[in-house]
């Protein structure tokens, strides 16, 4: 599958306050041909990314130098001490270098109204841990062809997911409404259980 | 040899299979297999290696924070270490040990020293029973790969 503007391979930027699942999504991400770069928690997520000057904003040398570590996904944990992942996804979201690049926010537990608040506040997707393989090979579908999009049209301010339902002519993705973020079927291996939904009910 | 190595496979699949049976590991277990190959093939041990100390330091911070002695209980701290060892658990498949602490975090809502007091002493079990348990099946694994044999994948289903 061509990556269009992507070097080689992803590079996803992971936080998790817990060394354990950082081990496993580390690997989760690797064995999926991703670079992976950990970091335990969302300070550290926006000191890598060069967010954390005095206004929040990045100093051009910083993204300069990290050209070739340009940063392509952002998954991190829900529940972290300090700046929480939806913290960090309001700040990410909320810079200008760093806003178009997509965050998955990943966690335990299965609340709705935490759901939807990650999602209206830009997230492009939210998994329930623990993560499994499915998953992380379900998320590198939709980052590359979200990015293949923004490759193939001019940037425009369109809603992501009216962008998705443009240009996704695979017929194993959703065709409900558009405030659905089921992704794909693409694997039947997921529980459905383990998907996140906004719709209450599951395919 | 050959009857050695099958002996020894043939003891490995049953002990995984008793090990999912009896509810000690569940399907993330699993899934942490698939992540395993030539390339890494120590992960699963490395991650449990993880986990089990994971499990020494929250279970020691669950007894500092249910020490009555020092004053009140903050059951939420108590809750906080519950809630980091449901998901480290949770991540490697240690059934038993997550069913503990989801009844455990139910305790700290609700204030239920008792109910905390036996569930640290429940969880300190548990996740000793798993490490010896799992320290056998990775010395089978040893034993197989010495013997010149292949670990069998063991379907569950």
């Amino acid at each position: 599958m061509a990556l269009g503007g992507f070097s080689s391979e992803l590079h996803v930027l992971a936080v998790d306050d817990s060394f354990v699942d950082r081990k496993v999504i580390e690997r989760l991400l690797k064995i999926s041909a991703c670079k992976v770069t950990t970091v335990e928690s969302g300070a550290r997520a926006l000191q890598y990314l060069g967010l954390d000057g005095p206004n929040g904003s990045s100093s051009a040398l910083t993204i300069l130098d990290k050209q070739d570590l340009k940063v392509n996904l952002i998954v991190t944990d829900y529940s972290m001490p300090g700046l929480t992942g939806y913290e960090l996804l309001k700040k990410i979201k909320e810079s200008s270098a760093f806003r178009e690049i997509p965050v998955v926010i990943m966690s335990s537990e299965n609340i709705q109204p935490r759901i939807e608040q990650c999602m209206i506040e830009g997230a492009e997707d939210f998994l329930l841990k623990p993560v499994k393989l499915a998953d992380v090979k379900r998320l590198k579908e939709l980052i590359m062809r979200v990015g293949e999009a923004k490759e193939g049209l001019t940037k425009s301010s369109s809603p992501k997911r009216i962008l998705q339902n443009d240009i996704d002519s695979s017929p194993s993705s959703s065709s409900s409404s558009s405030s659905s973020q089921d992704v794909s079927s693409l694997d039947d291996d997921t529980p459905s259980s383990k998907r996140m939904k906004l719709e209450p009910k599951s395919s | 040899m050959d009857a050695l190595i099958t002996q020894l496979q043939r003891q490995f699949r049953d002990y995984t299979i008793s090990l999912y049976q009896q509810g000690f590991l569940d399907d993330q277990f699993t899934e942490l297999k698939k992540l395993q190959d030539d390339g890494s093939p120590d992960f699963v041990a490395e991650v449990l290696t993880l986990f089990f100390e994971d499990c020494v330091k929250l279970i020691s911070n669950m007894a500092r924070a249910l020490d009555q002695t020092t004053g009140n209980v903050d059951y939420s701290k108590v809750g906080a270490s519950v809630h980091q060892l449901k998901g480290s658990s949770s991540s490697v498949g240690a059934k038993r040990v997550k069913a503990l602490c989801v009844s455990f975090k139910d305790y700290c809502d609700t204030q239920n020293f008792e109910g905390c007091v036996r569930c640290l002493q429940q969880v300190d079990i548990e996740y000793k029973t798993l490490k010896t348990k799992l320290q056998d099946l990775f010395n089978l694994e040893k034993q197989i790969i010495q013997a010149g044999g292949r670990v069998p994948q063991v379907d569950i289903n």
